[in-house]
Formats: C-alpha cells, structure tokens, sequence
C-alpha cells in the first residue's frame, strides 16, 4: 500500500507549513516517516528527507534517535492527550523525556519542566498533577511542552486540535502562533481542516491519496486555487464570516490506498476529467514563484 | 475451516468415542449385558480387554458406554449454557436487582469449591442420570451467565441499540433481532467446549457412586472396578480404557470448541 | 425566513434532566448530600413545521441529553416536551410507539448506528415491522426502495442486499436518513449528523436534509457543534451553556450580532478558513466547568469579560432583545 507516493514539501525556519487532506490520504504517515516512527511494515522506499542541509534518511538509526529525534524535530501526536500515562505526574512525563535524551539532574528537569509548561499557558505548579486531573485542553498544552522538551527547530503537529471544543482550540492555536513567534519555530500543522491551517499557517500543502495536489504560499493558494480538489475543498467548508450560501461537495469519496485510481488519482471524481487524465500522471507545474499544481488542466 | 489445525485435531479425536456411541452394535464383539465368559480374565485373543467380574466383555462394555457418557456430558453443558444464556442475557440488558442478584449469586458459587458441592447436591437428590444432569447445570451456570451478561453490557450500550429504541422497538425484538444473534454463536462454541468438562464430572459422580449403576457409562465402570476390588488385583486392563476414553473425548471437545470460537470471532470482526 | 405556525410542532418548556452521581456507601452514612449532574438546566424552545432549528454548544453543554430526552431515551426530571400538542411524558407504552413514527432519528456516528448483522434492506425496512406497515415483505421492500431512492442511493436495489461495512461513510449516514424517513416522520433529531464524515462529502448529506425540509415539510432539530455549519443549515439557532439556553434566534441574528458574551467569544473562536481575513480576536480563557457543580448565578460569569455583582448572584432569564431573538444577560439583556 503505497502511503505516499512522491511527495514533495518544504518548510521555512520559522515558518508554518499546514499539510491538509482527508482521511486516508497519508498524511499522518508522512509524519510518522520523518521521525521514524512508524509501524514496523512500514517501509521508506525512495525519496529524501533534507533537514538543515542534511539528507536524514541516510543517517543511522541510533544517530537519528541520539541527535536527531525530539532535539531537532519533534511531535504532537493525534489524540496525544490521550497518550499521557495516567499513573505518573505530568512533570515527570516531561522530565524524562529530558533526562532520556541529556545528561540532567532530576530536579534540573523538572524545573526545566515547569518554565516549558508556564511557556504552554500552564500554572507552573501543576507538574506536580496527574493527567485525570487535567482537562483535554491542558493535556494537549502538556503534549505541546513535552514535544518542546528538548528545544528543537521544528515541530510536526499532527490534528492537534481534533476533538477539542472550539475555543479550546482557539486558545491551543494561540498558543502555537506565539510559540512560533518566541522561539522561531518551523511548525508542520497537519489537518483535515482547512479553518484552522487558514488561521495558523503561512504556506499550505494539499494532499490526496498519498499525493500532493496544490501547494504554496497560503494566501496564493486560497484567492486562486488552481487544482479542482482545492478547490472542491475550500468551498466545502463554510465560513462563519460569510453569509449564507449553498453547500457543496465533491462527489464519490476518497479512494483505497491498496488500489488507487490510475494516472491523476482525483480522476474518478473530478468534473474536468478527460482520457490523459486517466492515462498520465500531471507534473508538478509552477504557478507562480510560490505556487505550484500538479493538474492538467490547471483551472 | 479444515485448515484450522484444532478442528482436524477435535475431529480425529472425536472420531472415536462419537463411531461408539453411534454404532455401538456393529463395533463391539460382543453384546456387554451378556455373560460370554468367566469373570477377572485377563485380555486374550477373544476378549480385547479382558473381562470385568461377572464374565462381560469389557471391551464391549466400553463401547456402549460412550453412548451414555457422552449424552449425559452434552446434556449437562447444554442446559449450563442455555440457562446460563438466559441469566446473563436478562441479568446484563435490564440489569436492576436482577443484575445484583445473579452477581452475588455468580460470586458466591465461585468461591465454593465445585466437586465437594456436586457430591454433596447429587447424594441429596439420589441416584440417576437426570439428577447428575441437574446437578451439574445447576452448578456450573453462574460462570457462563457472567460471561454472557459482560458481553451483552457492551453490546447494549452501542448506538444502535439506542436507535432501534427511539425507533419504538420493544425490549423484546432488541434482544431477540439484534442482541442474542450476536451471543448464539459463541455460546454453541462454549457448549462444545464444556461437555468434556461434564463428562468428566459425570464420570466423578458415577465412580462415587451417584450415578445409576445399572446403567455401563465409564464413570460407573470404574464404580465397578472400585466395588468388586479390582484396583487391589492390579487390572490395568479394567481401569485404564475408561480412563483412557474420557482423556480422548474432553481433549476433542475441547479442540472442536476452540475450532469453533475462532470461526465464530474473526468472523464477527470482520462483519464489523 | 419560515413561516412559523400558530400550533408550534415541537414545544419543550422548562426541560430538565438530571443524572445522579452514584454515591458510596459512605456518603450514605454521613448523609452527604446528593449530586446531580445537571446536563440540561431549565431549556424551552419552539420548532414549527418545515424549520431546522439547531441546537449549538461546546461539551457539557447538553445539547445531546435534549435529543434524547426529546425522543423519549432519557425522562426528564422536570419540564414538558409536547409533541404536536401531546405531552410526550407519561404516556402509555403504546401511545409513545405511535408518536415514534412521527419522530425519528439521525445519529453522530455512521459506523456505529446500523447494526453490523442486517442488511441495509433490513435496517431500512426494521421501524416498518416494528410498527406492523406494509402488509407483506413485497410491500416493505417497495417502501424502504422508496426511501433509498429519497436519499439519493441509486440504484436502490444494488444496495438492498449489502451489508454496513461493505458502504462508505457517507453512504452509512444515507442509510440512516432513509430509515428514519421510511415511516414518513415529520420530525427529525439530527444529533451532529456529519461531523464523522469527510469534509468533502458532508454537504450531500446537508443538502438532502434541506430538500426534504423543502419537499416533505419534514422539521429538523439540528445539534451541532460546528457553528460554521450551523449558520448555514439552520433558520434558526440556540446557543446552550451548561445546561441552558443564553441566546436564540433567528441564525443571522445570533450569529451576527452575536449579542450575549458566550455567543460572542464563541464567534470569535471559530477558525475562518481564509488567511486573509481580520483577526480581531480575543480568546476568552479558561474552560467549561463541570455539570456537577455550575457556578452560582449565571454560569458564566467567572469567564465573563463584562460581568457585573448581579451575574454572580441571579441566573438571568431570556430576555427578547429584537424580534424574535433572545438572550439571558443581566449586562446586554436588560428588561
């Protein structure tokens, strides 16, 4: 099953990249690839990964865990509040994910831990709580810390905001756009929501059965999307500020990654579909400086 | 499903002791009620097994016993299972007194320790098969009503359940269309796999003396071989065949249950 | 905007519906005193015929507990639902089935609301047997047909005799709509009905609520906690906090004059999906406090950016502050 198949990104130093897609579409497993994190079948079969002028696939696995993971890059998982372990306190989480990967003190790291939590928002005295007495918003704040432990240049965040309240997400969104901002940080937001990338990011990348569609500087690509599925999507998706208006969809549904369409994987659902669709795979094609699609017909 | 190793297994196994008790007349040489010979014979050319103290074949003898104890051993496990089906299902749907009820009773039985408590039931109600059977049911439902009700706790509160009642259906069709179809078909496992088990309580209660001796199951075989003091004339040949018998059966009953456990689930799971 | 009908379809006054918190054998002994997770607070609303009325809030807020209350799963601790001018409480068992037919339901969860053993003919066709239409499987068979076809799933025979797994999500949910159509309801309980769905296809199942709305009269009770969504769908919108109602209104009117600090802090917290819109937001902080203990008063005042002495003492009551629209502030909803 081919996740992702020839997938190219790039990320600024300080800046948000928001990679969106719909369920299935590889996008978590793309994250999942760059740290090393995926299951065990998952094989990466060609391709670079370039950080800071390095090609990191080709660096060893103790090297990445050693210098690489959670020091450099690092994650906020899906349903990560979920992932706290309910019978440890929150700053001895933190603290470990420190002292696994430096030489420090116990005490050294907690207190490390509490000014990454006050940098989250959070009352610095609350390392001393267990998960259970937390709320989602604040696990997700801790997972946002814990992923900071380390001081690394970039972050991937993958859906760091599913199933919290509304403005509860407001105020983690917040929180990651300060962040950016203090510690110029390089932050890849992945998301099937394309409101919040809009509100967070300063490029965007469209991804769509283990392909990139559209991608490019954010405010480019949303007063001209070229590619049918960008723009299938950003009608999809209603505005608040807007006033009332039809609704639309893209009819059919995402494909099965076991079996993708043949030539442009939106053929099958797309309304400018003709037979070079079918047959040829588009090319990555420049709109702009900072804009590119991969479509036949371009809008 | 010939794939699955337990069921080639439980099938050869069970091959055995099921050809006895389905053809008991064209297997034995000899009819077991009959006495063809002199008693306490030692195996020989014309008596497989020898013969047990008042002259009958044994080998005979084991063969129409299998019919008895294998029907006894079904009947028993199905009668825990069905009940216990009907406990666990009412006990975890409506939950209430009844749930608190069944769960003290369940806790209660398991804690009491299993075969000093048949003993004690089977000699309070006498001899006969249909008590061991009651006996045995009686004593052995609570486990799988617990198991049931936990199953049927899960199963009530998924949305569907919620749906079909906003629909109107009543408590009745829920449990009947959409709870018990999901429970039948494990429980038909469960059986297969607890009928060893019966079978071997059975054979416990007959040895002591609590089943109906008149009758050639291989519980009351071994009562025989203890009574007429064949343990202290070393007669192997008496007392390992029953033995060796009810070893073959638990051990294919057992195999064709989890046979059918593991078609029953993975199926269930993909269906899902 | 809808005519509303003198005879309101659904009237729920003053609902309340609390859960008791099991206590230990403890707090028996010291007669602690009893606590009540009070998920719906003292609601009341109307909904005429043909009107999506949508029911909006953050969790905790009760939005859920009112639909199945509504529908008759949960009964209320207080309050009254009349159903076209019946009280739905206290009804005999038979009584209750029959109102079932004219109030139906759509759930969240497309995956988990189709029992995975039937066949999307049997599912379709169940709410028929239960209530003894159709005179011979022939005849059920041709209405739940009919109900494929309403929502779009066509050919309706190439569906019949499959099962939910092997269907889409989107393709689940139409299933769902169908049997809750195929009874003919004039109401619907729509409890978030594409939030599990792919963005790309939650507008097809949108839009076939508005055309039965538009074709058969059918009204909606539209929960929601997409508010983007919301302002799209419904005519007409109540925010809930907590277990009460603090705005209602027509949509537009509430979501654009957004006139009770809740609805306002909510408005802002929506994510827009264009980066170049203004952001003149300020986030409200903290978090939605437990059902179990609200805060005295109106309960939101300790989140509140313009409260007062009074919010923390008295629970405002809804007051209409334009036409139709109305709000629960002492601040911004003055008699």
């Amino acid at each position: 099953m081919k996740a992702v198949d020839d997938v190219g990104l790039s990320v600024r130093r300080g800046e948000a990249l928001g990679l969106v897609g719909e369920s299935g579409c590889g996008k978590s497993t793309l994250a999942l690839a760059t740290m090393r994190l995926g299951p065990s079948n998952m094989q990466i079969v060609d391709g670079s990964i370039e950080f800071d002028g390095t090609d990191i696939l080709k660096v060893d696995n103790n090297i990445f865990r050693r210098n690489y993971r959670w020091r450099k890059m690092s994650m906020v998982f899906q349903g990560a509040m979920n992932a706290l372990n309910p019978v440890f306190k929150v700053g001895d989480q933190i603290a470990e994910a420190i002292i696994s990967h430096e030489d420090a003190e116990k005490t050294e790291a907690l207190e490390r831990a509490a000014r990454l939590i006050q940098l989250v928002g959070i009352d610095p005295k609350r390392i001393n709580s267990y998960p259970h007495e937390l709320s989602g918003g604040m696990k997700q704040r801790i997972m946002i810390a814990m992923a900071l432990a380390l001081d690394p240049n970039f972050v991937i965040a993958d859906e760091p905001t599913t199933a919290l309240d509304v403005i509860v997400q407001a105020q983690i969104l917040k929180v990651l756009k300060d962040l950016q901002g203090k510690l110029n940080l390089s932050l890849m937001l992945i998301s099937h929501d394309l409101s919040v990338v809009a509100e967070l990011c300063d490029s965007i990348s469209i991804m769509y059965a283990g392909r990139i569609l559209e991608y490019g500087e954010i405010g480019s690509v949303f007063r001209n999307p070229r590619h049918p599925y960008t723009k299938g999507l950003i009608s999809s998706f209603p505005s608040i500020k807007a006033s009332r208006r039809e609704l639309t969809s893209i009819s059919g549904a995402p494909p099965n990654l076991l079996n993708p369409p043949s030539g442009c994987r939106f053929h099958p659902r797309c309304p400018y579909a003709d037979e070079s669709c079918k047959t040829e795979e588009p090319k990555m094609e420049n709109i702009s400086d900072r804009h590119h699609v991969a479509c036949h017909h371009m809008g | 499903m010939l794939r699955n190793r337990n069921f080639v297994f439980g099938m050869i196994l069970i091959a055995i002791p099921l050809s006895m008790a389905l053809f008991p007349q064209y297997i034995a040489p000899y009819d077991p009620w009959e006495r063809v010979d002199k008693s306490f014979l030692r195996p020989n050319s014309k008596h497989l097994l020898g013969t047990n103290d008042i002259g009958q074949d044994l080998l005979s003898e084991i063969i129409y016993g299998a019919r008895i104890s294998m029907l006894v051993g079904f009947a028993a496990a199905s009668f825990t299972v069905v009940l216990g089906v009907l406990m666990g299902t009412f006990a975890g749907y409506f939950g209430g007194i009844l749930d608190e009820l069944l769960t003290g009773v369940t806790d209660v039985m398991l804690l009491l320790p299993s075969l000093p408590l048949m003993i004690v039931m089977a000699s309070m109600l006498g001899q006969g098969y249909i008590n061991i059977i009651l006996v045995l049911s009686i004593l052995t439902w609570p486990g799988v009503a617990r198991m049931i009700r936990s199953q049927v706790l899960s199963i009530r509160e998924r949305a569907y359940i919620e749906v079909s009642k906003a629909i109107g259906c009543s408590d009745t069709r829920i449990l009947f269309v959409h709870i018990l179809p999901q429970i039948v078909p494990l429980s038909l496992a469960n059986i297969v796999i607890r009928i060893g088990a019966a079978m071997v309580s059975e054979a416990s209660l007959s040895f002591l003396g609590l089943g109906d001796p008149t009758q050639k199951s291989w519980g009351v075989i071994l009562y025989w071989v203890q009574k007429t003091g064949g343990f202290s004339l070393g007669a192997w040949w008496w007392i390992l065949p029953p033995g060796i018998m009810i070893t073959i059966s638990v051990l294919g009953f057992t195999q064709l249950g989890f046979a059918m456990e593991r078609i029953v689930n993975p199926r269930l799971k993909e269906r899902e | 905007m809808i005519d509303i009908t003198d005879e309101a379809l659904l009237r729920v006054e003053n609902l309340k519906k609390w859960f008791p918190v099991r206590r230990s054998i403890i707090d028996a002994l010291l007669a602690r005193k009893e606590l009540f997770i009070k998920a719906v607070d003292g609601v009341s609303f109307e909904i005429g015929t043909g009107e999506i009325f949508g029911l909006a809030g953050e969790s905790g807020s009760g939005k859920t507990t009112v639909g199945k209350t509504i529908l008759g799963l949960y009964e209320p601790t207080d309050g009254s639902v009349c159903f076209k001018g019946t009280e739905l409480f206290g009804l005999s068992k038979r009584k209750m089935k029959e109102m079932r037919r004219k109030l139906q339901t759509i759930y969240q969860d497309p995956y988990e609301s189709l029992d995975p053993r039937m066949t999307v003919l049997d599912i379709v066709s169940e709410p028929l047997v239960v209530h003894g239409i159709g005179r011979s499987r022939e005849e059920r068979e041709e209405m739940a047909t009919q109900a494929l076809e309403d929502v779009e799933m066509s050919p309706p025979e190439e569906f019949l005799k499959r099962y939910p797994h092997e269907l889409s999500g989107g393709q689940r949910q139409r299933v769902a709509v169908a049997r809750a159509l195929v009874l003919g309801p004039e109401f619907i309980v729509a409890d978030e009905p594409v939030s599990m769905l792919d963005v790309s296809i939650r507008a097809e199942v949108l839009n076939l609520m508005l055309k039965l709305r538009k074709v058969s009269g059918i009204s909606f009770l539209f929960i929601a906690h997409d508010l983007a969504l919301a302002k799209h769908v419904c005519d007409r919108l109540a925010i809930m906090y907590l277990g009460k109602i603090v705005d209602v209104g027509p949509t537009e009117d509430v979501v654009n004059t957004h006139v009770h600090p809740y609805t306002e802090a909510l408005i802002a917290a929506v994510p827009v999906p264009d980066p170049a819109a203004e952001r003149t937001k300020v986030i409200i902080g903290g978090e939605i406090p437990s059902p179990m203990n609200p805060p005295s008063g109106c309960r939101f005042h300790p989140r509140c950016p313009i409260s007062l002495d009074i919010c923390r003492e008295k629970d405002p009551e809804l007051i209409e502050v334009s036409d139709s629209h109305l709000v629960a502030c002492h601040v911004r909803a003055r008699k």
